[in-house]
């Protein structure tokens, strides 16, 4: 029997949409708390080997940002690019949703939540699910 | 450095667009012409290394030494993005260093004819046949774009606007600034791939690629080559009168990685292993930012140069901003910055740069930069960075006469 394809999948398999509201779910190193993205076969910062998951917070601080006007093919600009601080730990880059992507509107420091869309449908109706930061 | 080493010759090319010639002929031309100005011959060289990032695998040293001479000598073909030139010279250094070569070329080049944005991602599909998580990371498509993006053009941009947020008084026009500089300094350097001045304003209201770099703040791609000829101490004693007189000192070859830092999961950290690269050199060399006559640091884009003023200790922490505003990086300020025009004017053909700099510095320390020449100068310092990350920083000292 086969299965029915699922409605959606995360874009990527840090993004945790089936455990309660979606959030971030990082690698943390089991000797010194480094936070990662990636499959991991050692940590970074102190070479040891064992790691559990640990889900970060949704809301941060915005401390880096650029606005793309040049981009590949099949990627609509503009948009804006963040690097996002993590509440409570962790780092990442996603895109500013729900902003106009101007100089005038995007401000270093200013404080964002998680939000998700959809990044693409595959042919059995799957959606790709993609996360991003919302104005707060 | 306990034993001096010394760059007894050293040539570029003019860096542009070469439709005609390959990466060997590039190649070949600086070499024979950094060969002949050591009044040397690749008869004499111990030792090749070769930076061509694009040829990493395709064992260009091998092919130059069948346009020019095939000797026997040891190759090392050498790649580290854009650090690759300075990794080919610091490879040639250890050889030096470590009594097996007393002699050596050192060669960085590239062509990329009319590549386009560095970092390009690939098309995605329309409609992919189902979704399946793939990689380290699980993911389903490409995320460039969706998650941020990864080309240069908007990580150096970023690190940029990371330094803009910690200190005060860096935005666009600082930025810009920095663009404004290395043009205006490219058009007294004949071997620059541009050489057009252009007002703050028109820097400013070039085509935007990610803010805040226009396109009168991002490099060009192109082709171009480089070479240094390289002698221990010991040989220096032996060779010709003037090429004893221009010898110039390497006081320090250092190359880092990128530690571990914690933004790491969000993009490369520029920053740290400069840091760690510039103090290391200071220290080897005995000499500090101050003492620098001229720099010849790594604009990729203008918002990295600004954060290198204070990566290389250029500036006060925090003070960036102020260097360029006050204009001490111009070539008649305190601390000339990029007086070839930077990768942003000069070019950045990627393995030709890590050479072409110290090509630059040497050429001044000579008193042999013509129109361009800092007056007086004798100690240079080169930087080199390339994503991933590599960092390479030398110091280069004239001789004592």
């Amino acid at each position: 029997m086969t299965a029915a394809a699922p409605d959606r999948i995360p874009i990527v398999n840090y993004l945790a949409l089936d455990d309660g509201d979606p959030h971030l779910v990082a690698q943390a190193c089991a000797a010194c708390g480094a936070l990662y993205f990636d499959r991991r076969n050692a940590c970074a910062r102190c070479g040891r080997t064992e790691f559990t998951d640990q889900a970060l917070e949704t809301t941060g601080t915005v401390r880096a940002f650029t606005i793309v006007q040049r981009a590949a093919p099949n990627v609509p600009v503009p948009y804006v690019s963040a690097v996002v601080a993590l509440d409570g730990g962790g780092v990442v880059k996603a895109n500013l949703k729900e902003i106009d992507a101007s100089p005038d509107r995007v401000a270093l420091g200013m404080r964002v939540a998680l939000t998700t869309f959809v990044a693409g449908t595959d042919a059995n109706g799957t959606d790709a699910v993609a996360f991003g930061f919302a104005p707060a | 450095m306990a034993d001096g080493i010394w760059i007894i010759g050293a040539s570029m090319t003019r860096f542009g667009r070469y439709p005609d010639k390959d990466v060997a002929d590039l190649a070949s031309d600086a070499s024979l012409d950094a060969l002949a100005d050591a009044q040397a011959t690749i008869f004499d060289m111990n030792l090749l290394a070769v930076g061509c990032l694009m040829e990493a695998s395709a064992m260009l040293g091998q092919r130059l030494q069948k346009q020019i001479g095939q000797t026997g000598i040891p190759v090392f073909n050498v790649a580290n993005a854009c650090a690759t030139g300075a990794t080919a010279v610091r490879t040639a250094i250890l050889a030096i260093k470590a009594g097996e070569a007393d002699m050596a070329l050192a060669v960085g080049v590239e062509q990329m004819g009319k590549m386009g944005l560095l970092g390009s991602a690939g098309r995605q599909q329309d409609k992919p046949a189902g979704y399946e998580p793939s990689g380290r990371y699980g993911s389903v498509m490409p995320v460039e774009g969706i998650l941020g993006t990864q080309l240069m053009p908007g990580v150096f941009a970023q690190a940029g606007m990371e330094y803009a947020y910690e200190h005060d008084g860096v935005g666009f026009e600082q930025f810009a600034k920095v663009a404004e500089k290395n043009h205006a300094h490219s058009a007294l350097n004949p071997l620059a791939q541009y050489r057009k001045v252009f007002s703050l304003d028109e820097v400013m209201g070039a085509d935007m690629v990610a803010y805040p770099n226009t396109l009168l703040m991002c490099c060009p791609t192109g082709d171009g080559a480089a070479a240094v000829v390289l002698c221990s101490d010991a040989k220096l004693k032996t060779l010709d009168p003037d090429v004893r007189r221009r010898a110039v000192k390497i006081s320090a070859s250092v190359l880092t990685s990128d530690p571990y830092v914690e933004s790491d999961t969000a993009q490369p950290d520029v920053s740290t292993l400069t840091k760690h690269a510039a103090a290391a050199a200071y220290e080897q060399a005995g000499v500090a930012p101050a003492d620098l006559d001229l720099v010849e640091l790594h604009d990729c884009f203008a918002t990295a140069e600004l954060i290198h003023y204070e990566n290389l200790q250029l500036c006060e922490p925090g003070g960036a901003g102020d260097f360029i505003d006050r204009r001490a990086p111009w070539r008649d300020g305190s601390t000339p910055v990029n007086v070839s025009g930077g990768l942003i004017s000069k070019g950045h053909p990627i393995g030709a740069t890590g050479v072409a700099n110290l090509y630059e510095v040497a050429t001044h320390l000579r008193g042999e930069a013509g129109d361009r020449q800092i007056d007086g100068a004798r100690v240079g310092l080169t930087h080199v960075i390339g994503l991933g990350s590599a960092c390479a920083v030398h110091v280069l000292e004239r001789a004592a006469s």
